[in-house]
């Protein structure tokens, strides 16, 4: 995604048609409420967004964030293991829940009539879970296969592991979200529950209705089913261990019997919305759209199209981020090419960049098509729902959100320019990944 | 717990109701919803034919033909084309599935006019121009090598080499390193000029467009195709392979499962009590039998699940789990004794009380989207249903009874033999 999604008119740009109107509360023991109305099926996405995510993994527990999301279906002191979410299929909803760097979110989809058992479900698990060592053992095997599956099993998952890690030598971000297996193969119940005791609070959490509803009697609901949760008194800290300005370039090389097409990776540690200054955020994301969004891009024009070096490029920029964040350069060399000299063709593609401009056409293009997934946005109330939680939990606010079409529109050809000083190779990790033959 | 449980076809607007059917002035027809909520319109069409078309010997080529719609089309070169769509946000894309090929488009309702001018080149002038052509079939050859030792990707190959040996269900859908490269630019063409056909088109819109400008567009966009296919017929095919085991060994921790048997038709009458005791089966709810016994008591596995797969000329259940190699067996007794306790026993009456009340009132939320809406309504059309089905369907669910259910898992599971592939190197097995 490439950002949140606004959904108010902006003055600036008449053509971006009003969208619905948020709503938005917050409740007496601090839980966060926003109300996203979507009235064109009978049908609502109810979600409860946690501010911390695997970035706040306690040293040496890496992947408790994700251990514990998977431990929240567990059932709770009212409700055995299995209860709610045999109501919510009974009611032909569906659920599940998800862990990133910075948030940890759980969801229902239920037609609109349901919601209720939805808030009941959360606003439960939300203080009352209970643990046994019977269930936790075998869902850190349950973990563990999921380790398996993604990562253990995929020589490019894998380095990409090692790429974040060498990214971030000491923010938690070089960790990854599931875990190192070593970690995850100790962490116990106990972990677990003083995890749940720090993090499950309702200050920490933001409930984020969206789907076939009226605001007013949402949030009248949630006043009376989490509202019942005591507060807690503040919500918890999140402190992070700052990542150091490390300079010289890493190169991390992986070679694997299994890989028959090599690729290429190149990372480069950059703001994000929250700790950008002023505007530069949209213009890392105007300039990934420009250099590698999509085939029109200049990285996919140049590298597969006209150098014919590459059968696949592009870049990505990871802006909703609590802190400093990813942008990601990444292609596929054309058989017989080396990943050097893609590595070197990319750099070089950066160099002339910065040192002749930007094409006004193609920044306007650029422009236009971020502009437009905001409307886009507007078709999908999960959709929506995700870009509000994401955003919020990542330290931004409601204003951000709705200034975003406004402020990507901004973005000037010498913000762009400007932005191109943190794609800068002396602070970078590029990823080889690599058959066997070609790295002996 | 019952206060909450009223079925949805209790209560339930007609969802038919909402769809209007356009017959063009040319003669085209397309389902349509009509919502202005949202200033976008979605559209998504599905040709007939897929890669059951492609010839023996070139699996592939129907992928092919569809990534070659948005290289380049009438005045637009590759590049012209990309950035043309870009130029006015339009989302344009296409690809093969085994019984017919899709078109996908989105735009914002004020550039619907280009929108369909885009898809009028796509659909019927893409220049399909040889140095395009063989840099779509370097990036399919790329992602193929990149897919060889995946094993979720090798077991499914695997699997369907065995379960239909000789027919064009059993190739990979997107070809091999071993066929793509004798696929000529020219076979494509002639795929195209076979395919292309207005009597072989499905098509649904949603959003904020009205049938007559709807009409008119898809005359546009459509009206110069052919108007008959010529589609080679392709006969309908049992399942192969029930009762053996087949292992691909790859140096990786874990065991990726796929395993399967014949399934039941949807034209077949017990089509919906087979989707209901499959459900009881792999379903994805925390009730499904393969979650509990599988996941939640033993945590053998993240992932574990049935499918029944119906295609235009055979069908199939077909499931799959990934489980560490040292207990890759265990995982396998257990899902096979959970399938033969399901054809002895059938579902409890419980059991298919929750898989009734999961798949209809889950119906709702394929609705939500425009795209979703446009997809699942030009699915049922490339499917034969008519647009009765949309209400039916949830009716056809509540009536299956305790004693269907029961004949329906005789006859799906009949007596538990399996097709297994295995990639990794599972441990006794």
């Amino acid at each position: 995604m490439p950002g949140p999604a606004a959904l108010t008119p902006s003055a600036s740009n008449p053509a971006t048609p009003s969208g619905p109107t948020v709503a938005t509360a917050r409740l007496e023991n601090g839980l966060d409420i926003v109300v996203i109305p979507d009235h064109r099926a009978p049908v609502v996405t109810h979600m409860v967004w946690y501010r911390n995510g695997s970035a706040d993994d306690p040293i040496g527990k890496t992947g408790i964030a994700h251990f514990l999301e998977h431990l929240m279906f567990k059932g709770t002191s009212n409700h055995p293991v299995g209860e709610y979410s045999e109501l919510i299929a009974d009611l032909g909803g569906q659920e599940n829940a998800f862990t990133s760097n910075d948030y940890t979110a759980y969801f229902q989809r239920v037609a609109k009539e349901h919601l209720k058992v939805c808030m009941e479900y959360e606003a439960d698990r939300m203080r009352n879970l209970v643990l046994t060592d019977d269930v936790v053992a075998p869902e850190r095997d349950v973990v563990l296969e999921e380790r398996r599956m993604y990562t253990d099993s995929d020589p490019a998952h894998l380095l990409s592991e090692a790429v974040q890690a060498a990214l971030f030598t000491r923010h938690p971000y070089g960790a990854p979200v599931i875990g190192w297996g070593e970690d995850v193969a100790l962490l116990g119940r106990t972990d677990a529950l003083a995890y749940y005791e720090r993090f499950y609070t309702p200050e920490n959490a933001i409930l984020v209705v969206a789907g076939d509803v009226e605001p007013q009697a949402v949030i009248d609901l949630a006043k009376s089913i989490y509202g019942a949760i005591p507060a807690r008194g503040e919500a918890p800290k999140r402190a992070r261990p700052r990542e150091p300005d490390i300079r010289g370039h890493r190169l991390v090389t992986l070679a694997d019997e299994k890989v028959e097409q090599p690729s290429f990776q190149s990372l480069f540690r950059v703001p994000s919305y929250r700790t950008a200054a002023r505007g530069e955020a949209e213009a890392l994301e105007v300039l990934a759209h420009y250099l590698g969004g999509g085939q029109a891009s200049l990285l996919f024009k140049t590298l597969v199209i006209d150098k014919k070096i590459a059968v696949s490029a592009g870049a990505h920029y990871i802006g909703t981020a609590l802190d400093d964040t990813r942008f990601y350069i990444y292609a596929m060399p054309a058989p017989g090419v080396s990943l050097e000299a893609l590595d070197a063709e990319v750099e070089k593609i950066i160099a002339d960049v910065a040192r002749n401009g930007i094409d006004e056409a193609d920044l306007a293009r650029a422009k236009t098509r971020l502009v437009a997934d905001a409307i886009y946005a507007q078709d999908n109330q999960s959709t929506l729902a995700q870009w509000y939680g994401a955003s919020l939990t990542t330290g931004l606010t409601l204003e951000d959100i709705a200034a975003w079409p406004e402020r990507i529109e901004a973005v000037t050809a010498a913000d762009v320019t400007k932005a191109l000083h943190f794609l800068d190779r002396q602070r970078s990790v590029t990823g080889f990944l690599l058959p066997v033959e070609a790295a002996a | 717990m019952t206060a909450y449980t009223k079925t949805e076809t209790q209560d339930a607007p007609s969802r038919a109701e909402r769809v209007q059917i356009v017959k063009s002035p040319g003669g085209l027809t397309a389902w349509l919803v009509e919502d202005y909520a949202v200033p976008l319109v979605a559209l998504e069409f599905a040709l007939l034919g897929g890669a059951a078309q492609d010839p023996k010997g070139k699996p592939g080529l129907a992928t092919l033909l569809a990534g070659m719609l948005d290289e380049g089309a009438g005045p637009y070169d590759s590049d012209g084309f990309h950035r043309a769509l870009e130029e006015y946000a339009v989302e344009l894309s296409f690809s093969a599935d085994r019984d017919f090929i899709s078109g996908r488009m989105q735009t914002l309702a004020r550039n619907k006019e280009q929108a369909f001018e885009f898809l009028r080149l796509a659909v019927t002038q893409a220049r399909i121009e040889e140095e395009d052509f063989e840099r779509v079939k370097g990036q399919v050859t790329a992602s193929l090598r990149r897919e060889l030792n995946d094993p979720d990707h090798a077991a499914s190959r695997a699997f369907r080499a065995y379960a239909y040996p000789d027919h064009p269900y059993g190739t990979p859908l997107r070809g091999s390193l071993e066929t793509l490269p004798s696929i000529a630019r020219s076979e494509v063409l002639d795929a195209r000029a076979a395919t292309f056909a207005r009597d072989s088109l499905r098509i649904a819109a949603v959003g904020a467009i009205d049938a007559q400008t709807l009409g008119k567009y898809l005359d546009q966009a459509f009206g110069a195709l052919p108007a008959k296919a010529s589609l080679v017929p392709v006969p309908d095919v049992v399942f192969s392979g029930e009762g053996s085991r087949h292992v691909i060994d790859l140096d990786v921790p874990q065991s990726t499962i796929r395993f399967g048997r014949q399934g039941i038709a949807r034209r077949d009458e017990d089509f919906m009590p087979a989707t209901v005791v499959n459900h009881v089966l792999g379903g994805g709810v925390f009730s499904a039998r393969l979650f509990r016994e599988v996941r939640e008591k033993r945590g053998l596995a993240y992932s574990v699940y049935s499918r029944l797969v119906d295609q235009e000329h055979g069908s199939m259940l077909w499931g799959g789990t990934s489980t560490k190699n040292e207990r890759a067996a265990e995982s396998m007794q257990v899902i096979e004794a959970e399938i033969r306790s399901l054809a002895d026993q059938g579902p409890s009456e419980e059991e298919l009380e929750k898989a009734k009340k999961y798949l209809i009132g889950s119906y709702a939320l394929r609705f939500d989207t425009s795209t979703k809406i446009a997809g699942h309504l030009a699915r049922l059309q490339a499917e034969g249903y008519g647009l009765d089905y949309l209400d039916e369907r949830n009716k056809l669910i509540a009536a299956v009874t305790l004693e269907d259910a029961k004949r329906a898992a005789k006859r799906l599971f009949g007596d538990g033999s399996l097709l297994v592939t295995l990639v990794g190197r599972p441990v006794g097995m």
